[in-house]
């Protein structure tokens, strides 16, 4: 395990971040904190997924002025896979954002519980 | 190659260009629209399942790329089958909430509605059908995108509130659901299920990367748990589904968790292998958070005094019964979970719907004290109650009893240690079921000499107009300044909700008596799986 753990740190660090990620998403209160540990949350599957693709000595797959081989390119799929991810994360922090929004302006704060707290006493 | 290999793709795509164009449209337009989208895309799954059951499934290459770089979708009989009624079961809840929407939406935003509902119907369609799970992850995320607007439409704070606690318990599960494809990518080299499939068959083989492939199980299953409100993640559930606009409700509890539980039997049978899966012990897991689910979400439903959020409570038991089937680990099991989404899918949007038509009838009021009589106002809501209700307990001659059935059936086929729990468990369940169930029956049924208005006024969810009561009258105008409630809702005034209600009544009485064919097609669609 220890030699493999080290080779493989990036991969051991990208798990850590996506564990920081989905306790704050899970845990915080503040709702702007929780959209961040979301991001870091995607992120880290991002770089996950980067360096899966990633391949010792090899260019990035896009058009140069003389063809390279295919054997020079590294694999250019997981880095669509981040791209299409990056667009979902974006969209869905927009919204969640805008929601953030509309619930700090009906009841001026960020704080979930606390909304939930004066939904309950409202009693609808 | 058949025309009717293109349907599938055919109808995401026209879904998506409906969606975006509903934008523009004018509300009716918009609105015929999303009914004749709807019923094409039924029609089309329908045509894709006759086809399959004569010639077998079938594999459509996009852009004729082949298999291990091209998207795929592929076609079968229980695709097909599920495809046709998740449309089947959005267009009546649809049309049964059509009248309700000018109560619940501004006039301005009736369109963006049903963009939201083209959208979802999009996803849907695309997770019965995918081949492909990176795809599969990308129409989750707008499934989850759209059902949070249908939750939040409805500009109210609870709304909001249930849609922020949506969104995020949903972003958990995706991104569990993520990392665990991610995981499954790096380990195997494909995206396609198919190709997925044969290599995992060859690392069990060789006994490589067996911890990988077991996490990277375990993070899809929960992660899709998650987001299909399994028991420790059910607390977003009741406000979402109580608090929307009914159609939404309806779509919510029927639909979209359905949604996610189909894609994690393709998971199970077409991208990892059911014996494999199986062999994981994962499938323990799922067995003993789903039994207690069926008791929790009873018993909070038992212990609620808002019929709409009870119906939502008990989505969670069912819920329940489904991951229940799953753990089981049997085919047996999995043919009764498959009949169990059916038969919530049909009863639970039933219920909804009958449910807005009595709260409508009680000056708006939903807790129970008020709903007294209230099937005697609205005759064919109560009926519509009545029927699900019946059919939420188990009793013959209605869906529920099937699944039921099929369930202690497929108990009855387990170990000891299995089936025992889950013969007490379906007992204790199915008692709670029927308390809560008959307790509102009878309410609904008891014959009330005169409401009490001012609880009524008191309780009465208002809505954001200043409040138009015509109490001496018996009407209520909604927030665009229409009639929404009387007293009393003849089945000739109410034509096209009667119809609704009689639409669902004949389908789950169709479940309930038909069964054989249908879960023959289950069978027969499973057995194609791999």
């Amino acid at each position: 395990m220890g030699p493999n753990l080290l080779k493989n740190y990036a991969e051991a660090i990208s798990m850590i971040m996506f564990a920081i990620g989905f306790s704050n998403l899970l845990l915080q209160k503040n709702l702007i904190k929780k959209i961040i540990g979301f991001n870091i949350m995607d992120s880290s599957i991002y770089l996950f997924l980067a360096l899966k693709g990633y391949i010792e000595g090899r260019i990035a797959p896009i058009a140069y002025d003389t063809a390279p081989k295919a054997e020079e390119f590294i694999n250019p799929i997981p880095s669509g896979l981040v791209l299409t991810g990056i667009v979902v994360s974006v969209s869905v922090t927009a919204l969640m954002l805008s929601l953030t929004m509309r619930l700090y302006r009906r009841y001026h704060t960020l704080d979930l519980d606390e909304i939930s707290f004066r939904l309950k006493k409202e009693g609808r | 190659m058949a025309a009717v290999c293109n349907f599938p793709l055919f109808s995401i795509v026209l879904c998506l260009i409906s969606g975006t164009g509903s934008a523009v449209l004018k509300k009716e337009a918009a609105r015929i629209v999303n009914i004749v989208l709807i019923t094409v895309c039924g029609l089309m799954s329908v045509a894709v399942m006759l086809y399959c059951a004569k010639y077998g499934s079938f594999t459509y290459m996009m852009g004729h790329f082949p298999a291990p770089w091209g998207n795929e979708v592929r076609g079968g009989v229980l695709e097909g089958f599920m495809g046709a009624f998740f449309c089947l079961i959005m267009l009546l809840s649809m049309l049964g909430g059509h009248k309700k929407l000018f109560d619940e939406v501004e006039i301005s935003k009736h369109n963006l509605y049903y963009v939201l509902v083209n959208l979802l119907l999009s996803s849907l369609i695309a997770l019965v059908y995918t081949n492909d799970l990176f795809t599969a992850y990308v129409f989750v995320e707008i499934n989850t995108i759209s059902a949070c607007g249908l939750i939040m439409i409805r500009q109210t704070g609870r709304t909001l509130e249930a849609a922020v606690r949506y969104m995020i318990m949903s972003l958990l599960g995706s991104g569990l659901l993520l990392i665990g494809i991610c995981i499954l990518y790096d380990i195997t080299g494909h995206l396609l299920m198919s190709n997925i499939r044969e290599s995992v068959e060859a690392l069990i083989a060789t006994g490589e990367y067996r911890e990988p492939l077991v996490v990277s199980v375990a993070l899809m299953c929960v992660g899709l748990a998650i987001k299909s409100a399994l028991f420790p993640f059910h607390a977003w559930l009741p406000d979402a589904y109580g608090y929307s606009t009914v159609s939404s409700a309806a779509i919510l509890s029927s639909l979209v968790s359905k949604g996610y539980i189909f894609l994690l039997i393709k998971i199970f049978y077409r991208v990892i292998g059911f014996e494999t899966v199986c062999g994981t012990k994962i499938m323990n897991v799922l067995f003993v958070f789903g039994l207690i689910a069926m008791v929790s979400g009873s018993v909070g439903a038992i212990r609620e005094n808002d019929i709409r959020r009870m119906i939502a409570y008990s989505s969670i038991a069912q819920i329940g019964y489904i991951y229940m089937g799953f753990g089981m680990g049997t085919e047996l099991g999995m043919v009764a979970s498959i009949f169990h989404i059916l038969s919530h899918a049909a009863t639970k949007s039933l219920l909804f719907i009958a449910a807005i038509g009595l709260t409508d009838v009680s000056h708006g009021s939903r807790a129970f004290l008020d709903l007294t009589g209230s099937a005697h106002r609205n005759r064919i809501a109560g009926a519509g109650f009545l029927v699900g209700a019946l059919s939420m307990v188990g009793i013959p001659l209605f869906s529920g009893f099937i699944s039921k059935l099929q369930f202690m059936d497929a108990a009855g086929s387990l170990s000891y240690s299995k089936m025992l729990p889950s013969l007490v468990v379906l007992g204790i369940s199915t008692i709670l079921n029927a308390i809560y169930f008959m307790k509102t029956v009878l309410r609904i049924y008891t014959p009330a000499e005169k409401i009490p208005v001012n609880r009524a006024m008191a309780d009465a969810p208002t809505v954001t107009a200043p409040s138009a009561f015509h109490v001496a009258t018996g009407e209520r105008k909604g927030i665009n300044g229409l009639i929404v409630e009387k007293d009393r809702i003849l089945f000739k005034e109410e034509a096209g909700y009667g119809i609704v209600i009689l639409c669902f009544i004949l389908l789950n009485m169709a479940l309930g008596l038909m069964s054989t064919p249908i879960l023959q097609a289950i069978r027969d669609g499973l057995s194609m799986f791999s």
